[in-house]
């Protein structure tokens, strides 16, 4: 960016460096804001039918354009020309805003996505905890669609949503919090520029639950008890047809790129690739491919989830969350503390084996201690039913 | 004037009309569940002064906390105490009109007052290097703050154990409007 | 800095008064509540008002601000567990109706 700006200015004498700066971010803002969503959710929409397909043993899309590339052109034209249907005695306004407070919460995350070396919208001291805070938008989100909709099963899905999504916020920000102390630093960049060995091979654990924790926070499958035709209609957003649902979609997706952006930033080491580096453009241009590649690998193994894995209860979801990710969690953070303070013996690389070390022993322990306890718990169930031996 | 002078005005006056506004909207709508979106509004606009004032990662903490649980678990609350109805009934009570002119009587003496005092504003040279970094605010807080650090986390963790004992229904799970973050 | 201080606690005081207000006049005790949090904001504002054109070098000004936003959602939590409960039993969270402190 900065690359950018001097050559603009060095160009164009009557520009300040004030207005080529601000020329140049309000172009990147624009390009995220406007041109990405739209790639984005038209690219991955096919993808995720393409690759759903081929799991379930079928094609997937074939008919509009070749191969099916124009599915998702036909998916907006549908979604287009539906007819914008309100409830009588709906909240006029806030039935409006939800969606795109919806969509919002997800395309601010954009701003922090170190997408290419050097290029990255606002470099914020705290760029990782802006991210969470933003997810957080999400929740007044959901709240808004079911209430505004006047419907009791909207309002029951938007409990349902919300009681996620705040279930689920806590193990995301346990797994960055030991990619912060593992980093040094909440700057996105700064956290990029650490990762010589990619942080998911040192710190497995924590990259498994981000994944799972990202999955149940953008409510897909199996998480998706929220929106699931056959359980809640169709969840807060039963009310909504035409642009407005299709700006719910539309914010899932955004939620989905997200999410993949910042696994990719956290533990896949960002745009970091041979020959990537801020040097050159042909380095800046190599760092962005990098960083497309990653994300998209990401989010096929998010879509190979959801083709897998069937639907999971809502109590249970809950009970995954709280007893079992948020245990591991602390367990991870107090051992990965511990493992960062230990003395380097030989070789620099021997933080990253004790921090593997810290990982694995956290998932043992914590294996361990949940097979016993559903023994126990199994066992005393038995008892119950059986009558006392 | 410069540019930046006169971005950071014209963002005071939007993030004034925004706040103020907002508060307005909070303490006089009929409708509850929009008096709690207007609170939301307010703070994002007090999330923006902290920008405006280099604390920026007050305004992040400001919107995870505030914005993401509170206002959540307040919107939760008017949920859970007023079923679907949506009244349209007055939400003031017969001391309005007094209310108002002994907060109006309390600005104005608290305007005069500060208008009147001479701060002892810091150097030039000290005003443009605000002591920003997070390191050393994390430091802080386990260093010289680490007692009411320590006090807060048990106030905390009262809080969180009293509201759920509170709300809970006789003998049955606790409603779902408990689930406080606690971060 | 382009916004002298006695405009940053203007805007702090007017907000504190409408909190103020809010506490005062309004029948719902959520309403009430809504009031509360518009003063601690207020309250919020000031101290990094203070922090940033007194003592910008140090850093007391924000970590207070952290505790004030902490206190508040604590506060937040155990009064609306309070008027949760309170609803359960009266079915009415008006203000003046709670008014037995036994029933």
């Amino acid at each position: 960016m900065e690359a950018l700006i001097n050559w603009l200015v060095t160009t164009f004498p009557p520009l300040s460096e004030g207005l080529a700066r601000f020329i140049v971010y309000v172009l990147y803002s624009a390009v995220l804001a406007f041109v990405a969503p739209v790639i984005i959710v038209v690219g991955y929409t096919y993808m995720e039918r393409k690759v759903l397909a081929r799991i379930q043993d079928r094609i997937g899309p074939n008919r509009a354009g070749p191969l099916g590339l124009f599915q998702g052109l036909a998916d907006a034209i549908k979604m287009l020309t539906k007819e914008d249907v309100t409830p009588v005695c709906a909240d006029r306004v806030v039935f409006n805003l939800a969606p795109i407070l919806a969509t919002m919460a997800a395309i601010l995350v954009f701003a922090v996505l170190p997408v290419a070396p050097g290029v990255i919208g606002a470099d914020l001291q705290a760029g990782i905890l802006y991210v969470v805070a933003v997810g957080a938008l999400g929740e007044v989100a959901a709240l808004m669609a079911g209430w505004s909709s006047r419907n009791k099963f909207a309002l029951l899905g938007a409990f349902r949503a919300v009681a996620q999504l705040i279930a689920y916020e806590i193990p995301i920000v346990l797994a960055i919090l030991v990619v912060v102390m593992a980093a040094g630093s909440m700057q996105m960049s700064v956290i990029v520029a650490a990762q010589d060995v990619p942080f998911g091979l040192v710190l497995p654990v924590a990259f498994l639950i981000f994944l799972v924790a990202s999955i149940a926070e953008i409510g897909r499958s199996p998480f998706d008890l929220i929106e699931a035709e056959s359980e809640i209609v169709a969840g807060f957003h039963t009310e909504y047809s035409g642009m407005k649902f299709a700006f719910f979609f539309i914010g899932e997706y955004m939620h989905l790129f997200a999410s993949a952006g910042i696994a990719t930033t956290l533990f896949l080491g960002g745009w970091r690739g041979p020959f990537a580096g801020p040097d050159s453009w042909f380095g800046v241009l190599l760092g962005f491919i990098y960083f497309v590649i990653k994300t998209t690998a990401v989010i096929w193994v998010m879509m190979w989830v959801r083709g897998t894995l069937f639907r999971i209860r809502i109590d249970h979801l809950l009970d995954f969350a709280w007893k079992f990710l948020v245990p591991l969690g602390l367990i991870l953070v107090v051992t990965v503390a511990v493992a960062l303070k230990l003395p380097v013996i030989g070789a620099s690389s021997s933080r990253w084996v004790a921090l593997l070390a810290a990982n694995l022993a956290a998932a043992l322990l914590m294996m361990l201690s949940v097979s016993v306890l559903a023994r126990r718990s199994r066992s005393a169930a038995l008892r119950e039913v059986a009558g006392v031996e | 004037m410069t540019i930046e002078h006169a971005v950071q005005i014209f963002a005071f006056i939007i993030l004034t009309l925004m706040t103020l506004g907002g508060g307005l909207a909070v303490v006089t709508s009929r409708n509850l569940f929009h008096a709690a979106l207007f609170l939301v509004l307010s703070l994002a606009g007090a999330m923006g002064y902290y920008v405006l004032l280099d604390a920026g990662f007050l305004a992040i903490v400001q919107l995870l906390i505030y914005i993401g649980a509170i206002s959540v678990l307040i919107l939760f609350a008017i949920m859970l105490t007023r079923g679907l109805m949506m009244s349209g009934q007055v939400q003031r009570n017969e001391q309005w009109w007094i209310a108002a002119l002994v907060v109006f009587l309390i600005f104005v003496v608290l305007v005069v007052t500060l208008w009147q005092t001479t701060w002892p504003i810091a150097e030039a040279e000290a005003l443009r290097t605000p002591n920003v970094a997070i390191a050393q605010l994390g430091a802080a807080l386990v260093g010289p703050y680490a007692i009411p650090f320590e006090v807060i986390s048990l106030l905390l963790l009262v809080a969180l154990v009293g509201a759920i004992v509170l709300a809970r229904e006789e003998g049955n799970q606790p409603a779902q409007a408990d689930a406080e973050t606690g971060e | 800095m382009a916004i002298p201080l006695p405009w940053w606690l203007t805007v702090a005081a007017a907000l504190f008064a409408i909190g103020l207000y809010g506490v005062l006049s309004r029948r719902n005790a959520i309403g009430v509540l809504l009031g509360i949090e518009l003063m601690l904001n207020a309250a919020n504002i000031n101290l990094v008002a203070f922090w940033r054109h007194i003592t910008p070098q140090a850093l007391t000004g924000q970590v207070f601000a952290i505790f004030v936003i902490g206190i508040a959602a604590a506060e937040a939590a155990a009064g609306l567990a309070i008027i949760i409960s309170a609803y359960r039993r009266r079915r009415t969270v008006v203000v003046d109706e709670l008014d037995t402190m036994r029933w």
